[in-house]
């Protein structure tokens, strides 16, 4: 095989596995039951599915200053996602929306 | 000399500290410029000579260039750690997913509780409780003092949590110095 058509596959490859995982963050935005559970949905697209299609447009874009880009993507990415998915979760924490716990979920009084 | 002799701002790092800190986050934002610019002639790289000037100047008077508001320091232990967050990131994903899918009912018992943080500096406890949020199935709510408030998805994800090995590499990754 030639180095072009391993690229094409692997890029693909790539692509196909985030998209992947994006879905299974939104079936687990609709699945899980709580504000706080969904945050970890959130978490899967934010995280594997980002990563990989950026990883996945790499392989295509080749040795170029594009890939370089996609890299610093990934970077500001990985720094900025946790950011707004804390501030989500401690606004609402804050704001006195109690999570469910425990396996039978219910909603314990006040934490602290 | 009350330009760069700031008696007012007490928290200010030394001067040392500043210039080091200054060139290092002048290099980085010109090689932001270069790398996302693509156009190499005298006018445009003076843009950003100009522009990146601008901003260590405007960093400078806001009193944030310091060795915290640019880690050049932990980069080569990052080098290391990063990898590793890299792959419990992974196997987190894999974990959560499976999780999600399960059939039913999603297979899930989330849990609230305060995690003990082993690092000494404030940066080091960012550090570690943004790789707790990154990591999906634990969520950071807080930190208060040396305790982190943390919204997992469920009893095994916590109790991993807890093990620590997480909170001992990032201590690690802080280093000696401060």
């Amino acid at each position: 095989m030639s180095g072009a058509l391993v690229a094409e596959v692997l890029s693909w490859a790539f692509i196909v596995a985030g998209s992947v995982f994006v879905l299974i963050g939104g079936i687990g935005l609709i699945r899980l039951p709580d504000f706080y559970t969904r945050i970890h949905a959130a978490g899967i697209t934010d995280t594997m599915g980002a990563w990989l299609i950026l990883i996945g447009l790499m392989f295509s874009a080749g040795w170029t200053l594009i890939t370089v880009k996609l890299f610093m993507l990934l970077f500001f990415l990985a720094a900025t996602s946790p950011l707004a998915s804390h501030a989500l979760a401690k606004a609402a924490f804050l704001r006195g929306l109690e999570p469910m716990l425990g396996r039978g979920l219910e909603i314990e009084g006040d934490h602290d | 000399m009350g330009l760069f002799l700031r008696q007012d701002q007490p928290w200010r790092a030394s001067r040392r500290e500043t210039a080091l800190s200054g060139v290092a986050l002048f290099v980085v934002l010109m090689a932001v410029w270069l790398l996302n610019s693509g156009h190499y002639t005298p006018l445009i790289i003076g843009f950003g000579v100009a522009s990146s000037l601008l901003v260590v100047f405007l960093s400078w008077r806001m009193g944030i260039v310091d060795r915290e508001g640019l880690p050049v320091h932990l980069l080569p232990r990052a080098t290391v750690y990063a990898p590793w967050l890299f792959k419990e990131i992974f196997t987190a994903n894999v974990d959560v997913a499976k999780r999600v899918l399960t059939p039913f009912e999603p297979n899930i018992s989330p849990r609230l509780f305060d995690t003990g943080v082993t690092q000494k500096t404030d940066l080091g406890r960012v550090i570690y409780a943004n790789s707790i949020t990154l990591t999906p199935g634990t969520v950071s709510i807080g930190v208060k003092g040396s305790y982190i408030t943390v919204h997992a998805i469920a009893e095994d994800v916590a109790d991993g949590l807890q093990e620590g090995e997480m909170d001992r590499r990032v201590t690690w990754l802080e280093g000696e110095r401060r």
